[in-house]
Formats: C-alpha cells, structure tokens, sequence
C-alpha cells in the first residue's frame, strides 16, 4: 500500500520484541493494524477487504478532524 | 557461515533475478541494550549474498539521529527500504520493518525488497487506483509476532 502512494508509510512491527508498544497499542492478538495511532483492522483480510476497511475509517478520521 | 541453508539461498537468488533496479536497506542498529540487533545484522547480510542489487547501509540510531529521524525510526533494530537509482541516488519506500526480520517477517522483507525492486505490486490497478485517492499521511502499524 505504500508503494502504491506516497502518502502511506508502512511499519511491520515485531511485537514480542517491544512490549512497550504492544501496550500502548493493546496488541492482543496478530496480525493487528494499527492506522494513524488510533484506528485499528484485526486480523489478515483478502487485499479489497483490508482497502476497503482501511479507506473507511482514514475518511471517517478525515470527517471527524475537519469538525 | 549463513542462517539460510543452500537450498533456500538458491530460491532467493531467482527471486533476486527478476529484480530491476537495486534496492538499499538502511538498518538502524545501536550498540548497547539491543538484543536482537546483531541478529537482525546476520539475517541482513544473507541478502548481499544472493543478489548484488541489494546493498546493506547502516545507520548508528545513538550516533546518526538526524538521519534515524529523517526516516521516523526511533527504536533499533529497525529497517528502512529503499529504492536505489542508477546515479546512487535513493528514494524512500516508506517501508519499514521495526524488530528483528525472523521467521515469516523474512519473507515479508523479501517481499518488500522484490516490490521495491520493480518486481511488481500484487495489488490490482483498482486496489491501486483506490489507494492513490488517499491525499494526506497516513501510517500503517501493523503488528506481528515471529513464527
């Protein structure tokens, strides 16, 4: 995804290895995704699903901040 | 001596074939209290081995902070991918891998450095054009454990 825009940074984060993250993110289960520091997708989805999800609640983030 | 047995290097370096342009991977280590940075190191250096399109630049996190916060890394070992072009010149793929690249996190390196390789995206000219649409910063955590 962010090959695909530049916009889009992607992190892989080892989870065990930084507790501390896992916490403040509360990571209970991988693969978490965690989008802007707050929006969270669980689980792996079929690539249209993950988008699809992804799109949704950046836009939803969009509508909320220009309030 | 390596970490992948000869059979498996053999698949990398066709993987590795079919890249088209090079590919750098800065790796962000520290000295002290990184326990799996010389680990992240060894598995790093498996890459140079199978393709000489991918080349190995480390940045001290302690030493080069300027460098470490040009790309947003605050933790070692952390990896960034970058694209390479012919003059020496990189390009950021905003692609980063925070911990040590083990288990099926390697394929996944493997997977990034192929992409940014010009191996091609597997995401579709929809699932692209969708994405292209996205107009302000948006950063993607996604955690992982090895396995």
């Amino acid at each position: 995804m962010a090959f695909a825009n530049p916009n889009i940074t992607a992190v892989a984060v080892e989870a065990t290895e930084f507790p501390d993250l896992a916490r403040r993110y509360r990571v209970s289960g991988v693969p978490k995704t965690v989008v802007n520091d707050t929006i969270e997708i669980l689980g792996a989805l079929p690539p249209d699903a993950f988008i699809d999800q992804a799109l949704a609640t950046i836009n939803s983030q969009l509508s909320t901040d220009s309030d | 001596m390596g970490l992948l047995a000869p059979a498996e290097q053999e698949k990398l370096r066709e993987s590795f074939d079919e890249m088209t342009s090079p590919v750098r991977l800065l790796f962000f280590t520290q000295t002290l209290d990184c326990e799996t940075c010389l680990h992240t190191r060894q598995i790093l250096d498996e890459l140079p081995l199978v393709s000489d399109k991918v080349t190995i630049e480390e940045v001290n996190l302690v030493l080069e902070k300027d460098k470490a916060a040009q790309y947003g890394i605050d933790r070692a070992p952390a990896i960034a991918v970058l694209a390479q072009d012919p003059s020496g010149g990189t390009r950021d793929s905003r692609i980063r891998f925070v911990g040590a690249p083990s288990g099926y996190e390697f394929i996944s390196l493997v997977r990034a450095v192929l992409l940014v390789g010009g191996h091609g995206s597997s995401l579709t000219d929809e699932q692209r054009a969708r994405l292209a649409a996205v107009d302000r910063a948006v950063t993607m955590q996604v955690f992982t454990t090895p396995t």
